[in-house]
């Protein structure tokens, strides 16, 4: 079957019970079960739930893997997945990544006596030279954030396994519609399921989905182990959102391009980053790797400080002032002072964030109506 | 500044700077600045909602101080999907409704009193009919039906005594599309109420409120909400129309609730972008089947050799997600045994959800009917009714496909 056809029907079947069209939302916290000693589907909430299940079924499917786990939100899965590693061990990552990534991998693993290195892992040489004998995981964003930068998930497949490293790729910006890191060779995939796969700006969520039974063993037993599990209402509408998610992508993805070639056009606008720009630095990547678009997101920066920047991003009125991403509403954002606020401002300049740079995700609205809305706040960066 | 903690948002930041179908879906009816500073509406689960002081109840009774009260009188959330749904489809206003059916018989209860008469294009759902022929007609309200669409039939049946005059469009399962400009004109020229069952079209795909009809009808629990996990049903028309219907769904308590409104609101936001795919995946289906060998005929506007084709071309954005066909040379256990061999469609009631569903109109709804009866409803033994959901339409083909060479 299809993507979208399973999207919508994996982990749906009718309820036996009732035949309902829609699985019943299981709230129970524990399960009775038929004997003292023996075998039952679930237990305790905590460890599995039907509605749980459910979701984490349709994401293994979608991604290509053999189990997914799901969790409480995108950090608690993160923080999951490096329980793996031990005091000793090093961990490889991105400068191009998620504020709040960053901030765990810093300032967390390294109390647990795990050290890091962030390398500008666009260049698969820079990867390459950092890796260790002591080097256990591999952490990188396909599409960077906040510059949208394009990490080679293939060329960090083939360093990984040649150093025994588990590669992780954080796909919340891509989501699986756009690309599937499992089949380039990646061994877990993290999705913050708050933003594409719920979709709706309603929810906290994350999921984990691995390429190989036992690495999902694992991860299930570190989660039923430290308890940050995604609830039954939450699981419920990833599900609903789920159902939507291609459509919902495909046309984000093309109103996103959409705009993109219109900011580049624009004379208050130094640059533009967007991966399905033609003289994106990350364009000939995002061809191989991206199907059916480049993502949701674009960032710019505009010809003016701090203040100008700021004036934009309050006058826009489609575009709300927000941070998250990837929901049916736009948002708009200055990762400077908002998402990547956890940076020291030195190293936040250093990684290319500048004061100007201004990060939207773009959602389903019309694409006339949002590019009317960034052309009138355009005129609102000069004070007068 | 708006506080956080402000109960009702503040109107003045409800208007969307902008008119596409897919914005309005997103954002009409929701204040820019929400209760909580949060991005999506607050649920109110709340049955009752409370005064600082007897000051406070007085200004609310005096409507110096507009504000909720009981949940059976309104709910914040609820208010919210009544006003994109009154945005989404041209109107002033819209009341929400525990079902579509509460709907019905809210509107209708509101404005037809003993001695009316209603009349019906046949077509229209037999629930609503029944409704009318055997529960109104207690109260001394007369009913009567012509043939859908004969306009001219509709003019000669009204009566100084008719108060309604009633139609779906598309009709369910025939898909007979009215033509809502000419139907209003009807109503207008007679100086009666119209009402247009807009369940199957949908805000996305025709406006009847912008074609002068005076009340448009929703079961939100198929397209609006869109998931098959809701029921809720709308009347949309004129603030003026709608007062009563409103005060009346205050005493006869068919209310939706709070935590469904949320599902409708969240439902509506992908509702342009699902219309989108039901059309063209209801359009390849029925030129998929009206191509097959074992199939006879298939109603949908959509097609050429449609009867209404030509009018539904004229007034409609796309056709929907709805098919309705016939099996050449099938009884109805052989028409059964395709319906039982698909395995995409789940077989059940209901349409407009993003799952597909399959039903045989004669065992799902006519059961209980005479042959004669069914004669009478236009529905055959071989007649089967496919409603598109947003799968991919390749997969959705390749089933039907399979099913009718495994029902040999």
């Amino acid at each position: 079957m299809q993507f979208r056809t399973r999207a919508i029907h994996i982990g749906q079947e009718a309820d036996p019970s009732s035949g309902a069209v829609v699985p019943p939302i299981h709230l129970a916290s524990t399960f009775v079960l038929p004997a003292a000693e023996g075998p039952a589907d679930y237990d305790y909430a905590r460890t599995g739930s039907p509605t749980r299940h459910a979701f984490e079924a349709v994401m293994a499917s979608l991604d290509g893997g053999a189990r997914a786990v799901a969790f409480a939100s995108g950090m608690a899965a993160t923080h999951c997945v490096t329980m793996l590693l031990k005091p000793g061990d090093h961990l490889v990552t991105g400068t191009d990544i998620y504020g709040g990534s960053w901030r765990l991998f810093n300032d967390v693993l390294s109390q647990r006596g795990i050290s890091v290195s962030a390398v500008d892992t666009t260049d698969v040489a820079a990867v390459q030279h950092a890796i260790r004998a002591e080097t256990k995981m591999l952490w990188i964003e396909p599409t960077g954030n906040p510059l949208l930068s394009v990490t080679d998930i293939a060329g960090c497949a083939e360093i990984a396994k040649a150093a025994g490293v588990l590669l992780v790729a954080d796909n919340t910006l891509a989501t699986p519609v756009l690309c599937r890191p499992l089949e380039m060779g990646a061994d877990i995939v993290m999705h913050s399921a708050t933003k594409f796969i719920g979709g709706h700006s309603d929810l906290l969520g994350g999921v984990l989905v691995a390429r190989d039974p036992e690495v999902g063993r694992k991860l299930h037993w570190m989660q039923n182990a430290t308890g940050a599990v995604m609830g039954p209402l939450e699981s419920f509408l990833c599900c609903r959102g789920v159902k939507t998610l291609e459509l919902r992508v495909h046309a984000q993805s093309a109103t996103a391009m959409r705009l993109a070639s219109w900011l580049q056009k624009q004379q208050s606008v130094k640059r533009v980053y967007y991966p399905g720009l033609e003289d994106d630095p990350g364009s000939a990547t995002a061809k191989k790797q991206y199907h059916g678009g480049y993502g949701a997101m674009v960032s710019f920066e505009v010809d003016a400080d701090v203040n100008g920047a700021q004036r934009f991003v309050e006058s826009t009125k489609l575009f709300q002032l927000a941070v998250s991403l990837g929901a049916v509403e736009s948002l708009i954002e200055l990762p400077a002072v908002m998402s990547h606020g956890a940076y020291a401002p030195e190293a936040r300049r250093a990684v290319g964030i500048t004061d100007g740079l201004i990060r939207l995700s773009v959602g389903l609205e019309g694409a006339e109506d949002l590019e009317h809305d960034l052309s009138q706040a355009m005129t609102k960066i000069s004070a007068s | 500044m708006i506080e956080p903690t402000t109960i009702m948002p503040d109107p003045s930041t409800k208007k969307v700077p902008a008119s596409g179908p897919s914005t309005l879906s997103v954002h009409a009816g929701e204040a820019r600045v929400k209760p909580g500073f949060s991005i999506t509406d607050p649920i109110f689960a709340a049955s009752t909602f409370t005064f600082p002081n007897t000051q406070a109840i007085v200004d609310f009774l005096e409507q110096e101080e507009p504000r909720e009260e009981y949940g059976r009188y309104g709910n914040p959330g609820e208010r919210v999907v009544e006003e994109k749904l009154a945005a989404l489809d041209s109107g002033e206003a819209s009341v929400l409704f525990a079902s579509g059916m509460a709907a019905f018989v809210g509107l209708l209860m509101a404005h037809v009193d003993a001695g009316d008469e209603i009349v019906f294009f046949d077509e229209c759902y037999h629930r609503s009919r029944e409704f009318c022929r055997r529960h109104l007609s207690r109260f001394g309200v007369g009913f009567r039906q012509v043939r859908t669409c004969d306009y001219d039939a509709m003019e000669a049946a009204i009566t100084p005594k008719t108060k309604f005059i009633i139609s779906e469009s598309p009709t369910n399962p025939h898909l007979s599309v009215v033509d809502v400009a000419r139907f209003a004109e009807i109503g207008r020229r007679n100086g009666v109420l119209t009402l247009i069952d807009a369940t199957l079209c949908t805000p996305y795909n025709v406006k009847p409120l912008e074609a002068g009809v005076d009340f448009v009808l929703h079961s939100a629990t198929k397209y609006l909400g869109g998931h098959n996990d809701l029921l809720a049903g709308a009347v949309t028309g004129s603030a003026e129309l709608l007062d009563p219907v409103r005060n009346l769904r205050g005493i006869m308590g068919g209310v939706n609730s709070p935590h469904n409104a949320y599902l409708l609101e969240r439902g509506l936001k992908t509702l342009a972008l699902r219309m989108e795919r039901h059309n063209a995946n209801g359009q390849a289906v029925a030129e998929f089947l009206a191509g097959h060998s074992k199939v006879e005929r298939v109603l949908y506007p959509g097609l050429p050799d449609h009867p209404f084709h030509a009018i539904a071309k004229q007034t409609m954005r796309g056709f929907g997600g709805l098919v309705t066909f016939f099996l050449r040379d099938a009884d109805w256990q052989q028409t059964a045994a395709v319906i039982d061999a698909v395995q995409i469609p789940r077989i059940g009631p209901s349409l407009g959800g993003v799952e597909s569903l399959i039903e045989q109109p004669m065992v799902m709804s006519y059961w209980n009917y005479t042959p004669e009866e069914r004669a009478e409803f236009r529905i055959p033994d071989n007649m089967i009714r496919m409603a598109c959901g947003i799968e991919d339409a390749e997969d959705l083909i390749a089933d039907l496909s399979a099913a009718f060479e495994v029902a040999e």
